[in-house]
């Protein structure tokens, strides 16, 4: 049902506006948003308001429950488990993002070249073939071992470990997406109006931009909101083994696999940083839907 | 044939390879176009036709260089364009443009209907984003569509509406030679008048060619000035619109022309229809000699052995067929 209006205006109209007006009839991905925000605000700003150092031993406050002083209680070592989940979010929420965007460049780069170009179609795929038959975790360990010391002396210990495992996270993450990605490219070139943009005279990258990534948005942001909830969970696995951040520097994965010894003594210690994942991928798979059905105009508008 | 051709297509065919088994060996082409050789005159429509699969749409778009044509000449406006491949490609891709067949694929559902027809005009010109606009306002407007419609997605329109802006983006760059294919056939009845009368109207307005390819012969007989006529892959027969519908020559345009129904009933009642016996042979695998041959009512031995020749006749009809003489 859509009523007939004549614009009185004949001005354009805006693309992120149609976007944002779709978007906000999403309830799932308006409420996604506004928790993901409010875990981002938390995580970057509390730690002004809540001062105590995470790294802070407090050894005879140790394994306290929930209290004013420690609002989630206090660890083993009598560390504050609140400071710990903030700045550990700042450093999960950072390498979920980055190496997500990271396995979606390469993803998507991969894949729409594979599935538009046919001389690189057999190559690319045979390689991403390559990637999903290696065995990840030796795979890890190996470029964990051989890159630590070398990029933590470029970059100081916690930089150089950062780019490491985004790196890592990202370079065994991106099959997926290159796959499903091609396979959509390959039907769309095939479409009329892709024969048309050639008559016209339009070059490939310009077909590739115009015509072909717009309609493959939907699968590349279906494995985006996806890609962050793996990032956080391999880099928590990552850490478990001994491999990721060192061991006094805290991540949500971490925290959760320090705190299941004491799941009995001081529950808090997984509830919270294990409530924060959760959280955040739930709220960024909502937001990713909401942004997919906004971003597809035979949605908007309906 | 006074008037000088805009198009003159020479002895093109578009050959598919076809591979197979592990190692990907080419076993064996389609001929979905062999031979073809036609001109178009300035201001010309030439009509098209013939079954599903026959080749008229890889002609149409071998002659806009989509592909890659196998064999042949293609010269537009005495420039011979076989050849061309990048910028000089793309240059000349402004004087020839194409409106086809699907009107639901044929726009991108994520393009406003302005940007879809301001694509041309980003490829090839330098206007200003209000120059621009305003060609495309232009352009709605004379395709009869309401240029407030430029904010809005292909979605919103219906089949008649999104032909007409495939036509206004064929026209945006102001071509002299258009190839329609099949414009009409996924459109119903009423809108298809509409769609050829505005075609007609445009023609006449911008001096435009057309070939106009078609399944639908009562059609291409109201737009078309000549006919040509393909049977796998082949031209069988071409000549002007009232020589072709009222004296047929070759065997397989008698045949397909008997198969349109006559709104007259009493006409209709003695309309003899030549029935053809078999399928079309697959173009992987022609007859040798005519093509037409397998099916042919008046077929000779000769027919099967050698192939007709592409001859002209009087009254600027050409035929391939040894038994007319």
């Amino acid at each position: 049902m859509s009523d007939i209006v004549v614009e009185e205006m004949p001005e354009h109209r805006s693309l992120w506006g149609d976007v944002w007006s779709q978007f906000r009839t999403h309830k799932g991905a308006l409420v996604g948003t506004l928790v993901f925000l409010f875990i981002v605000l938390v995580v970057v700003f509390g730690p002004y308001f809540h001062t105590i150092d995470p790294q802070f031993l407090d050894i005879r406050n140790k394994n306290l429950s929930p209290s004013w002083e420690h609002p989630m209680g206090t660890d083993n070592l009598g560390r504050d488990t609140l400071a710990q989940v903030m700045a550990g979010g700042r450093v999960s929420l950072l390498v979920g993002v980055v190496a997500m965007l990271l396995s979606l460049v390469v993803g998507a780069a991969i894949g729409v070249l594979a599935g538009y170009f046919k001389k690189l179609d057999g190559p690319l795929m045979r390689l991403t073939d390559l990637f999903l038959a290696l065995p990840l975790l030796p795979l890890l360990l190996v470029i964990i071992m051989l890159f630590r010391d070398t990029l933590r002396s470029a970059f100081g210990p916690e930089t150089g470990i950062f780019i490491l495992i985004v790196f890592v996270i990202g370079i065994t993450s991106w099959m997926q997406t290159a796959r499903i990605v091609r396979g959509d490219v390959l039907t769309i070139k095939e479409q009329e109006f892709v024969v048309a943009a050639h008559s016209i005279g339009t070059p490939s990258r310009r077909i590739i931009s115009r015509h072909i990534l717009p309609n493959v948005l939907s699968p590349i942001m279906v494995s985006a909101t996806l890609g962050i909830a793996n990032a956080i969970i391999t880099e928590s696995a990552l850490s478990f083994l001994g491999l990721g951040f060192p061991s006094d520097f805290p991540t949500w994965g971490r925290l959760l696999y320090d705190g299941a010894n004491f799941m009995q003594l001081t529950p808090a210690r997984v509830i919270w940083p294990g409530l924060a994942i959760s959280l955040t991928v739930l709220s960024v798979n909502y937001m990713g839907d909401g942004l997919r059905d906004a971003l597809d105009p035979r949605i908007r508008g309906r | 044939m006074g008037a000088e051709a805009i198009l003159r297509v020479d002895g093109l065919s578009m050959y598919f390879p076809v591979y197979r088994g592990v190692l990907r060996k080419k076993v064996g082409e389609i001929k979905a176009v062999d031979e073809v050789s036609f001109d178009i005159a300035k201001g010309e429509t030439l009509g098209l036709v013939g079954e599903s699969g026959c080749g008229k749409s890889t002609t149409g778009r071998a002659i806009l260089k989509l592909y890659d044509p196998t064999a042949g000449r293609i010269e537009l406006q005495g420039k011979d364009i076989t050849d061309l491949e990048g910028d000089a490609l793309r240059e000349i891709r402004t004087d020839m443009q194409m409106i086809f067949q699907d009107p639901q694929a044929c726009l991108n559902p994520r393009m406003t209907v302005g940007s879809i027809i301001a694509e041309p005009l980003d490829e090839h010109t330098r206007l200003k984003k209000r120059q621009k606009r305003e060609r495309v306002r232009e352009l709605l407007n004379a395709v009869g569509m309401n240029p407030d419609f430029e904010n809005r997605y292909p979605h919103e329109f219906s089949g008649g509406q999104r032909q007409r802006i495939g036509i206004a983006r064929a026209l945006a760059l102001e071509p002299k030679f258009i190839v329609c294919d099949e414009p009409i056939a996924a459109l119903d009845v009423s809108i298809q008048a509409q769609v050829v009368n505005l075609l007609e109207d445009l023609q006449k307005e911008h001096d435009l060619t057309y070939l106009f390819i078609s399944h639908d012969l009562s059609m291409v007989r109201h737009i078309a000035d000549r006919i040509a006529v393909m049977y796998l892959g082949r031209l069988v027969e071409l000549a002007p619109r009232q020589q072709l519908y009222t004296m047929p020559r070759h065997p397989y345009t008698k045949a397909l022309l008997s198969a349109v129904p006559e709104p007259d009933p009493a006409r209709e009642a003695v309309r003899e229809r030549i029935i053809l016996k078999g399928d079309v042979p697959s173009p992987a695998n022609p007859p040798s000699g005519c093509n037409f041959s397998t099916r042919c009512p008046i077929a000779e031995e000769k027919c099967r052995r050698e192939t007709p020749a592409w001859r002209e006749m009087d009254g600027g009809r050409f035929v391939a067929c040894h038994m007319v003489q």
